[in-house]
């Protein structure tokens, strides 16, 4: 009898478990968001946070920008071909990236770099102390830590997202333009004609939520990492792995907002 | 004056304090000893509510210390961590002065930064480390500077975490004459953690033991060597034998 109901008493633990994660997870990014609007604010941690997420992502997103663009003008243009209709590159090129590529992939490189660093930085001052003596100093963690990522994660990501799609944009212009012999002028032109405000306006809004995702799961996992070297490699992982997958969800549930009439 | 009153505390199965019972009179140093692991970090911090007792009380100057304006409650106190807990993003001079840049302590910058010089004078750190970063120092400099960061604000009571511990013979001598100062001086209510008795004698008006999670021991530092306890006897005295089991 044992062995049959282990496993379902396994199941159910890790079900509980995952339901109270969320809960948990909830309730700290709800309070991380109330945090930004009260006082005290800490202008130089929000500088230096704009700096870290936004600046410095730059040279990555676009990297990642350009490549993809290129690459998804090659497979539009021969997918395209098989029933004539190579014409519509630009015009698929640029709803790809603004609509889907570039808030998904702007979002997973976040991800990858800030997530990571705000995990890693704020579980060691866990670990060792810097968070006690942050509250023993009377400044409250979440106002120093969370809430200027958090802010300069939610204005700067959308503003990554943007340069992402025109470079992107860009990466398929050179391609088309370059290899598949697509005339410069009329590949603007059909680009611009063809997108519409609301592509845009969606792909800012993707990009502010995945910027959110990305710094709550950051300050999330950080300030409830384990003990010792091995507490802050556990909450790194963990919070790159949470905020890609829900990166990932929550860019479905905003594409069938968005999109699906 | 911070009183506990029957504190317990457990990290799962693991009972730390068991029922603590102390009074820290107003404008005196009592020194806490105890074998390592025995609960004494977790008891400065329950006070300071980093870690919130499974039941008992704390109160400070009758108010419980859970209750109430945190902001106020924290501004009285001043705490050099065990392990320096230094913020390692910022200068030394800015973990110094780190109360006197930002809220209700604040002002200028220029000034804070020749307060925090000064405090670092005070624990034998010369200026140029002003500009260094926590990573930059000796094990023993940044305990010192954590030091220098805990009576920056000049609170009205001060906890120390082992605060010689790294610190050569002569340093350390420093350091127990600035605490014994801090009391007399500015008549500050300190409670410091330490294991070396020279300090000990050098700091406390009253020690109390901690053993087995409550206090074995308390009295005034003069009775420590004629206390006929024996876990206090087999402590001082350092021997493997005695009512304290020392596994090997
Ligand atoms: N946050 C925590 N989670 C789990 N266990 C803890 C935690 N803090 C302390 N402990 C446990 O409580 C016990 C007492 O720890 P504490 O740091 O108070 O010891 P101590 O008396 O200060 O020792 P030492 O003299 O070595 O510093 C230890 O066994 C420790 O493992
Ligand atoms: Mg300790």
């Amino acid at each position: 009898m044992m062995v049959l109901t282990a496993p379902l008493a396994a199941l159910g633990r890790a079900t509980l478990a995952f339901l109270a994660t969320i809960g948990q997870v909830t309730i700290f990014a709800l309070s991380a968001l109330t945090h930004i609007f009260r006082p005290p604010f800490y202008a130089r941690e929000f500088a230096n946070a704009l700096l870290n997420i936004g600046w410095l992502s730059l040279p990555v997103v676009g990297l990642t920008a350009i490549f993809t663009g290129g690459a998804l003008a090659l497979q539009i243009y021969d997918g395209g071909s098989r029933f004539s209709a190579e014409a519509v590159v630009p015009q698929i090129v640029a709803i790809g990236m603004v609509r889907e590529l570039g808030p998904v992939l702007v979002g997973l490189m976040v991800a990858a770099r800030v997530t990571s660093s705000i995990a890693a930085e704020i579980a060691t001052m866990k670990v060792t102390e810097q968070i006690d003596a942050l509250t023993t100093l009377s400044t409250h963690p979440m106002k120093y830590l969370t809430a200027p990522r958090l802010l300069a994660a939610l204005i700067v990501v959308p503003v990554l997202v943007g340069i992402g799609d025109i470079i992107g944009i860009y990466g398929g212009f050179l391609v088309s333009t370059q290899q598949l012999g697509f005339n410069p002028a009329t590949y603007v032109r059909n680009t611009v004609d063809f997108l519409q405000q609301s592509d845009i306006i969606s792909s800012l809004i993707k990009g502010a939520v995945f910027g959110g995702i990305a710094a709550t799961m950051g300050c999330y996992y950080g300030m409830n990492s384990g003990r010792g070297a091995q507490g802050v490699g556990r909450a790194t992982k963990a919070s790159v792995q949470a905020a890609a997958v829900l990166i990932l969800a929550a860019n479905f549930l905003l594409t069938s907002l968005f999109f699906s009439t | 004056m911070i009183t506990f009153t029957d504190v317990h505390k457990s990290f799962g199965p693991k009972k730390v304090l068991q029922g603590v019972n102390l009074e820290i009179p107003k404008g005196q140093s009592m020194v806490i000893i105890g074998g390592s692991g025995t609960g004494k970090s977790v008891a400065l911090k329950s006070v300071l509510g980093l870690i919130s007792p499974d039941s008992g009380t704390i109160t400070v100057d009758g108010k419980d210390a859970t209750k109430g304006d945190r902001d106020a409650f924290l501004a009285r106190f001043g705490m050099l961590f065990q392990g320096g807990a230094l913020f390692d993003s910022l200068p030394v001079w800015q973990n110094v002065a780190f109360r006197l840049l930002r809220g209700s302590l604040k002002r200028p910058r220029d000034e804070a930064r020749d307060i925090a010089i000064e405090k670092l004078r005070r624990v034998g750190l010369t200026p140029d480390v002003a500009d260094l970063f926590p990573s930059e120092l000796s094990g023993g400099m940044q305990k010192r500077v954590g030091l220098a960061r805990a009576i920056a604000a000049e609170p009205e009571i001060i906890f120390f975490d082992e605060p010689t511990t790294g610190l050569d013979p002569i340093m350390s001598g420093v350091i127990n004459d600035l605490i014994r100062e801090i009391v007399v001086e500015m008549g500050a209510t300190a409670m410091t953690i330490t294991h070396d008795m020279s300090s000990v004698r050098a700091i406390a008006d009253k020690v109390a033991m901690l053993h087995d999670g409550i206090i074995q021991w308390t009295g005034p530092v003069g009775e420590m060597d004629n206390s006929g306890d024996p876990y206090l006897t087999q402590f001082i005295s350092g021997s493997a034998e005695g009512p304290i089991e020392a596994v090997r």
